[in-house]
């Protein structure tokens, strides 16, 4: 369908327990690996929907290195991601583990980001890793991958 | 009260998600939910019960019946969770294409561009 994007996100998942989401950028693998570590330039685009913004950005991009980052739509709505890097290899790949706190934890999801030229551009592959078929079950219930049965209810006005 | 961890925990199954399809259709009686599946009706009535709890479906009293139906409130707190989810990770990608752009442009020694507040 719109396959011919080239800047189309795609989803799907792997086995029991991964979930792989690719996207294209039109920058080369540098800049987009920088602006997955860089605080400064994180908080520019990792935002969500319009309206929220992303107050809390701490990113230490080093092995064992933490971060924090904490979202509010300015009218106390608000949530926040902590986790931890376990590689960095500039520019090609980010290992880390993160989990949702909404505001108790959710289980951890292991990421593995790569990015690799693709012409001018970069192809970004991240590889989540949730520890078992159910919690990956509950984070594809969030109707990424192909909008799932009870988000036939009455997602329309949302999207 | 909204649970979403419930609520997210309750989807996990493929049986409950399919009741919720059918649910989705309009209300329905415990022996109209168990048909599809090769399931007895205890174990219906099982799933039932988590979807209950997650505040996705309520029940009412017909007689000797208790047919279930979508409560409303669960599946928009859901459905508006789900909404920001899918939208902003869209729109996190796109705002990146156009930072991305700006660090170009910075590196080519142009004017500043799309990075600026």
């Amino acid at each position: 369908m719109s396959e011919t994007t080239t800047s189309k996100m795609t989803l799907t998942t792997e086995g029991d327990t991964h979930v792989i989401v690719t996207r294209r950028f039109a920058a080369p693998p540098e800049a987009v690996y920088r602006a997955h570590t860089d605080p400064k330039i994180i908080q520019k685009w990792l935002l969500g929907p319009e309206g929220w913004t992303m107050p809390v950005c701490i990113n230490e991009a080093k092995p064992g290195g933490k971060f924090r980052y904490q979202w509010t739509n300015g009218k106390g709505a608000g949530f926040h991601i902590t986790g931890e890097f376990l590689e960095l290899e500039p520019y090609d790949r980010i290992v880390h583990v993160e989990r949702m706190h909404l505001p108790d934890p959710m289980p951890d999801n292991h990421i593995e980001t790569r990015f690799e030229a693709d012409g001018a551009g970069t192809l970004m592959t991240m590889r989540m890793t949730l520890p078992d078929s159910k919690t990956r079950a509950a984070m594809l219930a969030t109707g990424m991958e192909h909008g799932m049965e009870a988000s036939y209810v009455r997602l329309e006005g949302m999207l | 009260m909204i649970s979403l961890n419930e609520a997210f925990s309750a989807l996990a199954d493929p049986t409950r998600r399919a009741i919720l399809a059918r649910l989705a259709k309009g209300e329905a009686t415990v022996n109209e939910l168990a048909e599809p599946f090769e399931m007895t009706q205890p174990a219906i009535s099982q799933h039932l019960k988590v979807l209950e709890e997650a505040g996705l479906i309520v029940r009412r009293v017909d007689g000797t019946k208790r047919p279930r139906r979508l409560a409303r409130a669960g599946i928009d707190a859901m459905d508006q969770w789900l909404g920001m989810l899918r939208k902003a990770l869209e729109a996190n990608y796109d705002r990146l294409d156009d930072v991305l752009a700006g660090m170009d442009d910075r590196k080519k020694g142009k004017h500043k561009r799309g990075v600026t507040r």
